[in-house]
């Protein structure tokens, strides 16, 4: 909070770009071990060993789509055992009501549908998308993010994070470029 | 024209994609395809056609509206003629585009890679054209909505016990979870083309679908893993829906349907005409596009073999469906085979043969593979075939029954033939436009490719 108390601006955090995935990782690391922890690195596409050395411990995608499956069958046999045999019963040659065997099918496709779905919003909600604003979409180099650039973000809300000292641990990482970003007057987003 | 790449010596052609290219370089040619504000000819020439079709289609469909069923020529003893014939065979293409993307990729096959995006759309409208054969078939379709259980007036339920409510639920969460599939891959890839677009209305469009992804190494952390499970659940899914499809014939009594080798042999079959169908579409776009590099000979070699691999599978089926019912030795059985060989539709039945069986036995050979020529011409005589299958199957089993004071003939009508040839405008107007503004090919997974491949060497 300092530094934005002595330059009147508020900082979303300082954001370094690097032109090589594996180079990413390894900074990225290196941050992590500096003992920054609000951070985060930004690809075009997913790098393996990235999130090991942002220290991400696993997600709760698989919990969600395994729950959602549960539910999506559960409630797909339900559905079907209770019209089958309390709504609307049809007595075909004294054959039981409950001919769980035929249900199977629709419970299995419930299942499927209820995960995808679920799983899909999930993932959404999560990643706390959609976010149409984010500050570091007003950075011009970032554009690149999306298409063949790399960069590693160190938030603003990081315990360790000074801007002078901070910025002078970026420099020491050999990065292509450095940037201020900063927190837009009424939208403030923290990560 | 020449279709396969002069600069390439014999032995030369086994990469998946060209050595020489860059994250930029990748981004950008795939980028261009979709965001070039010129439109190749070939591509307006497509549409064109396909728009033509279209028409036709639509015109079809109403005077479908306006005049009934009867426009078409079910009637006794055949009441699923045409339509659901081309229902069965637009549903089993759209199985290569959920093989490609989801099982190819839980095996880690890299050659899926350029081209999952273009399978997975292909499914989409596939199943699009699929969907609406069953709705139109209804006879007042407005009502479609009576199949799904919801609670209403007349106190009724869907019997879930018939096969028929089994496909409602069968294709419409196939339907779902390939848009889901899809998108959820299109997502970083929309990200990447609203920060190449130049013009801001793009921009705003694809900033709009991209959500506001911005790479973040949590957000992929998470995308990567819902993909894996999307992928994990799509692959029982694309196994269960032509099961599902044939269990509308395999549990009925009718001879020739009733046999337990259905649900396999249709499975094989979909994903055999799927492939076709790929075979058929990438070999003009890659032309048109000139994506030689990303979708190498490798592929249509490969693909070539899995055509082979399914297609000796669908003869398997053949082969098992004639021997049970001369083994088994029931009358009705052995009457619809001898009928199939030398009936009134034996020509059909024998051209089915020389389509999915005959013409394939070139594929044992890479030079055919990597021909792609020959390629074009064998997948459109499966893409042929398999509709002949399902022709044998629903229509020629429907004409011989048991009694034979009901068997028939069966004619189809001029707007059988329109909607049928109708329904390939819908589908080639609805992927040309996907290919003219969306990533035909994932940015994302080929940049992927690329790290691996460097980090290999």
């Amino acid at each position: 909070m300092s530094a934005a108390h002595a330059t009147g601006k508020e900082y979303f955090g300082l954001l370094a770009e690097f032109s090589d995935p594996d180079e990413l990782v390894a900074r990225t690391r290196q941050a992590y071990e500096a003992g920054y922890r609000h951070m985060d690195a930004y690809a075009p596409f997913p790098i393996h060993g990235l999130s090991d050395a942002l220290g991400i411990k696993g997600n709760l995608v698989p919990l969600i789509v395994g729950m959602a499956a549960l539910f999506g069958g559960v409630g797909g046999f339900l559905l079907q055992y209770w019209t089958s045999v309390f709504a609307y019963p049809l007595n075909i040659a004294g054959r039981p009501l409950n001919t769980w065997p035929a249900f199977m099918v629709i419970t299995f496709e419930t299942a499927v549908l209820s995960a995808g779905i679920l799983g899909v919003v999930g993932m959404l909600a999560l990643n706390n998308l959609p976010q149409p604003y984010h500050p570091l979409f007003r950075i011009p180099q970032f554009q690149a993010a999306s298409t063949d650039k790399f960069f590693l973000c160190i938030f603003e809300t990081d315990p360790r994070f000074d801007l002078e000292k901070t910025r002078a641990f970026l420099e020491g990482l050999g990065p292509d470029s450095i940037t201020e970003v900063e927190q837009d007057e009424t939208t403030k987003v923290y990560d | 024209m020449q279709l396969t790449q002069p600069q390439d010596p014999p032995g030369q052609s086994d990469y998946v994609l060209k050595p020489g290219h860059s994250y930029t370089s990748i981004g950008t040619k795939i980028a261009k395809i979709a965001l070039d504000v010129r439109t190749p000819f070939g591509w307006v020439v497509g549409f064109g056609v396909g728009a033509i079709l279209l028409t036709m289609y639509l015109i079809s469909v109403g005077v479908l509206f306006a005049r009934g069923i009867g426009v078409w020529g079910n009637n006794a003893p055949v009441f699923w003629g045409i339509p659901i014939v081309t229902f069965v065979w637009w549903i089993g293409i759209g199985h290569a585009g959920t093989l490609i993307s989801a099982i190819l990729f839980l095996l880690r096959q890299e050659w899926r890679t350029s081209i999952n995006r273009f399978a997975e759309a292909m499914t989409l409208f596939a199943v699009a054209c699929a969907g609406m054969y069953p709705i139109l078939h209804m006879g007042r379709p407005w009502l479609f909505y009576w199949i799904m259980p919801y609670p209403n007036t007349f106190a009724m339920w869907p019997q879930f016990r018939s096969a028929l409510a089994w496909d409602v639920f069968a294709i419409s969460t196939y339907a779902t979870v390939s848009a889901l599939f899809w998108f959820v891959g299109l997502i970083p890839d929309l990200a990447g083309f609203r920060d190449r677009a130049k013009h801001p209305l793009l921009k705003f469009g694809y900033g709009i679908l991209a959500m506001g992804w911005r790479g973040s190494a949590r957000h992929w952390d998470r995308h990567q893993t819902l993909y894996l499970l999307l992928a994990a659940i799509a692959t029982p899914l694309v196994v269960s829906v032509h099961t599902v499809v044939s269990f509308d014939f395999a549990i009925s009594q009718m001879p020739g349907w009733h046999t337990t080798v259905l649900p396999p042999y249709f499975v094989a079959g979909a994903v055999f005409s799927g492939f076709a169908m790929v075979v058929t579409l990438m070999i003009p776009i890659r032309k048109l596009y000139k994506l030689e590099d990303m979708i190498t000979l490798h592929h249509f070699d490969m693909m070539g073999k899995v055509l082979l691999a399914t297609g000796l599978i669908v003869a398997y089926g053949y082969t098992t469906e004639f021997f049970t019912a001369y083994y088994g030795g029931n009358i009705y059985e052995v009457d619809m085979m001898n009928y199939r060989l030398g009936g009134a539709y034996a020509p059909f039945i024998w051209l089915l043969f020389a389509c999915n069986i005959f013409s394939i036995q070139f594929l044992w050979f890479k030079r055919i593979r990597t021909n792609l020529w020959v390629m074009f011409v064998i997948s459109l005589i499966i893409n042929t075939g398999m509709w002949l299958e399902r022709f044998m199957i629903v229509v020629i089993s429907l004409t011989h029954d048991f009694l034979p004071a009901s068997w028939g003939l069966f004619q189809a009508t001029a707007w059988d033939m329109s909607l049928m040839f109708g329904s390939l405008g819908l589908f080639l107007v609805l992927l040309l436009l996907f290919v003219r503004t969306l990533p035909m090919i994932s940015v994302f997974e080929m940049q992927e490719l690329i790290h691996t491949q460097e980090s290999h060497h």
